[in-house]
């Protein structure tokens, strides 16, 4: 797919990053972060062009990548929902929260929506927990929509 | 930015910046998380216009400042001096705060806080807040987090000056420890012992480390400080260092609190600029430089010796204890690694005294502790009180007590590797001590509160499967004997508990505190333990009965219509997501339980005035399916 190589951040800007902390092997985790926020996902040759440059065995590149729970390693919609499940959402009601924005986008947890809209994912905690249950789409937080309110926040991305 | 080289310049700072706020209004609008997810971002937006309008902008001030903690009624905007306290603050109340208050001193009555039929103008005489003791978050309502004279304005950064100019490494360490600082972020050690183990270290590399990971879910304490408060977290820190005698400093801050990392980081940048912190501070030999590293989501990480790994840029799994951080910890070097309200505490010892901060507390434990007071309680928010406040004052006279009139059920401290405190224990003065006996313990601050409708067998099951998620895999007690318990309690909460389940529960239990590594796996059980400790009859109703008397365990319970009741409206029905519900109009509807997934929407939305749709949990009603599954 050419097009999606267009999307990820090129060898380039990954290498800005890189020197952005002098090249330093302890600045792994760091620069995985920035690819994460800038593509939303770690693409494979990502991964490598870090393991080369930073002089790590590509094997700890994965290691660190699959334990943090911010990485992840399939590509992502245009859009992340965040449905907080720690347990001040808990007790006011996060499953049924999920529950509700699973069955209107027809996807599980971890999941990316066919049109490639948006993706669902669950945290444990975003540190507003007097509004809960919450949820964020990208870095808007909406305090627990009805299935109605969803509808009509969903609509507005694209 | 004028850099400062010597305590005079930042005393003249202080007095200017004191001056510059004299018999000028200001305008604090709370812009913590809690308050923009309110969106106060439109609100700022809205009054920057509208003062701008009436001509007014140069006459007040107006500040975005961190947490007022009162997040459940945000945005909040306080006006100073007469601290008049507006609550959900709309972008459309605007003009009329613009008009009445700032240009003619009204009140505008409606934005202002009602409760037992009084109105409170005062942010500090609103129950929520006057029952409260402000140490660490005192200036979070009046400080731009962003603007360092502000901080500055309000003795900010005198502590550091004082200590480098008239007292020894040493001294500032016996400060501490007459204080009886204890940590924040849960364990409770003494601040200033760990501080003088890593000081005498033989290595002349040392680091301070500031634990801003708060992976405890459902606590916000060290976010709201570090979005509110950046420079007394760092200001604590430099003192610290300047006491052990590090050289350089960390602030590890999880990646979901963008905003905490953003004002951490422009903090840092305005104190080099100003000469608190890099080479030679107010002039003196004294030279520190510190780094922000982010988390990348994993609650272990938040566990010191996994932190340190963390920052390595490795994986963040813990190492066995019997080598101490103090003496090896991060790159190998001696390691002093404190909680965010634990470094926020320094700069008021230092200023104030070792006495000041004994005065409040109780016996084992001193000084305040900064609560996230959430779940079904009327008032949500943080709040900070003495050590030794029982739960009752801080749930009923706090927080209003349980919402909508429901009966309080249980109180969740300590987050994961804490336990649930029912309500005969309600007197409990709050500290490091009590409630470890009670079988629960303070932990960072995470009090989440719980009424009749939550069921306290899936509470833990919720808590042990979060640690089951969270466990690095490293050690084998904590990888396996979590699994098997998730097991066991997805096996009850389904329905399909056995005779023995509770007493291998307890046997598992024994083995984690027993053998596992890190404080993780040792306290996972402790979820379980408390509630078969207090609520052994809901785990008995599930496993015997087949009932969730609670009504929350999906496989136990089922949604009916009342014939009766219901009027046909079809509301249920147009919201189902399975079509479960069918009839005519204006006829009563039934539930085909087979299609049925029990996500409770129809509940929800039958109307108030008809009350058709019940949640019911009883063997009668249980799909067969599920009954003989
Ligand atoms: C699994 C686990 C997670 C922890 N998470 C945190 C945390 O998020 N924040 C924190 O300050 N301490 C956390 N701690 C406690 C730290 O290991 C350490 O004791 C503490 O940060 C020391 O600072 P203090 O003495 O100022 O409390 C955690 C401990 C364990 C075992
Ligand atoms: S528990 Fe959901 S935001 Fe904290
Ligand atoms: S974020 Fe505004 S009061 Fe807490």
């Amino acid at each position: 797919m050419p097009e999606a190589t267009e999307e990820l951040c090129s060898l380039d800007r990954i290498d800005r990053i890189i020197d952005r902390y002098g090249g330093q092997r302890s600045a792994l985790i760091q620069v995985l972060l920035d690819i994460q926020k800038e593509d939303k996902w770690l693409a494979e040759e990502s991964l490598r062009h870090v393991a080369s440059r930073l002089n790590v065995p590509l094997p700890q590149v994965y290691q660190v990548a699959t334990f943090y729970k911010a990485f992840s390693l399939a590509r992502r919609g245009r859009h992340l929902i965040t449905v907080c499940m720690g347990t001040a959402c808990h007790v006011r009601g996060s499953p049924r929260l999920f529950d509700r924005v699973s069955q209107k986008l027809g996807v599980g947890p971890g999941k990316t929506t066919h049109d490639g809209r948006f993706s669902l994912l669950t945290v444990n905690c975003m540190g507003c927990c007097a509004l809960g249950p919450v949820l964020a789409i990208d870095e808007d937080y909406h305090s627990n929509p009805s299935a109605a309110d969803l509808g009509r926040i969903l609509s507005q991305y694209e | 930015m004028e850099r400062f080289s010597s305590p005079r310049d930042l005393d003249q700072a202080r007095q200017s910046a004191a001056q510059s706020r004299q018999g000028r209004l200001t305008l604090s609008l709370c812009s913590g998380t809690g308050c923009l997810a309110n969106r106060s971002r439109p609100v700022y937006e809205a009054l920057i216009a509208e003062l701008d309008k009436a001509g007014a902008a140069d006459k007040v001030i107006v500040k975005r400042t961190g947490c007022h903690g009162f997040c459940e009624r945000g945005p909040i905007l306080v006006v100073y001096p007469q601290e008049i306290c507006y609550l959900s603050v709309q972008p459309d109340d605007v003009a009329e705060i613009v008009a009445k208050t700032v240009l003619k001193g009204e009140l505008v009555d409606r934005l202002l806080w009602k409760q037992a039929g009084k109105t409170f103008t005062r942010q500090s005489d609103i129950p929520f807040y006057s029952h409260q003791t402000r140490q660490v978050l005192a200036h979070n309502s009046l400080m731009d987090p962003a603007d360092i004279d502000d901080y500055i304005g309000y003795d900010g950064y005198a502590a550091l000056a004082d200590v480098l100019a008239n007292r020894t490494p040493q001294q500032v360490i016996d400060e501490i420890k007459r204080a009886d600082l204890r940590g924040r972020g849960g364990g409770g050690f003494p601040a200033g012992v760990k501080w003088e183990t890593t000081r005498n270290a033989a290595d002349p590399v040392k680091y301070v480390i500031v634990n801003g990971d708060e992976g405890d879910p459902g606590a916000y304490m060290d976010r709201s400080v570090l979005e509110g408060a950046p420079h007394s977290v760092l200001e604590g820190l430099i003192i610290g260092a300047y006491a052990i005698g590090a050289t350089a400093g960390f602030f590890y801050i999880r990646q979901e609190y963008p905003l905490a990392l953003t004002n951490t980081l422009k903090a840092i940048e305005q104190a080099e600029a100003r000469g608190l912190l890099g080479d030679n501070i107010l002039g003196s030999p004294f030279s520190f430089h510190v780094k922000v590293h982010q988390g990348a989501g994993a609650f272990v990480s938040g566990e010191s010796s996994a932190l340190v790994s963390a920052i390595e840029g490795r994986v963040g799994e813990p190492r066995l204890k019997y080598i101490r951080q103090s003496v090896s910890g991060l790159f190998g070097k001696p390691t002093c690694l404190n909680n965010v309200e634990t470094w926020a505490n320094v700069p008021l010892i230092i200023r104030n005294g070792a006495d000041w901060f004994r005065a409040t507390g109780t016996e084992g434990s001193k000084g305040t502790k900064i609560f996230s007071l959430v779940g079904q309680v009327e008032h949500t928010g943080l709040v900070e009180v003495p050590m030794g406040t029982t739960l009752r004052q801080i749930i009923y006279d706090i927080g209003g007590g349980i919402k909508s009139g429901r009966k309080f059920k249980a109180v969740q401290t300590g987050g994961p590797s804490g336990g649930c405190i029912p309500e005969a224990h309600l007197d409990t003065p709050v500290d490091f001590d009590a409630l470890t006996q009670l079988g629960s313990m303070m932990g960072s601050g995470g009090m989440i509160v719980m009424d009749e409708s939550s069921c306290m067998v899936d509470v833990a099951r919720y808590f042990v499967e979060f640690l089951k998620e969270e466990s690095c895999g490293k050690c084998l007690p904590c990888r396996e004997g979590i699994r098997e318990m998730v097991t066991i309690l997805n096996r009850i909460t389904q329905g399909q508990g056995r005779p023995g389940d509770i007493a291998f529960l307890e046997d598992i239990a024994v083995l984690l505190s027993e053998a596992a590594l890190c404080g993780l796996g040792t306290s996972a059980a402790n979820p379980v333990i408390s509630t078969l400790r207090y609520f052994r009859d809901e785990y008995e109703a599930h496993i015997h009965a087949k009932t969730c008397p609670a009504g929350v365990c999906k496989a136990l319970i089922a949604y009916t219509i009342d014939a009766e009741r219901c009027q046909g409206c079809g509301a249920c029905a147009k919201q189902c997501p399975t079509k479960a519900i069918t009839g005519e109009k204006k006829a009563a509807h039934r539930i085909d339980q087979k299609k049925c997934v029990k996500c409770g929407v129809c509940l929800d939305a039958c109307p108030k005035k008809y009350r058709a749709v019940a949640k019911v949990s009883s063997v009668s009603v249980v799909p067969e399916a599920v009954q003989t599954a």
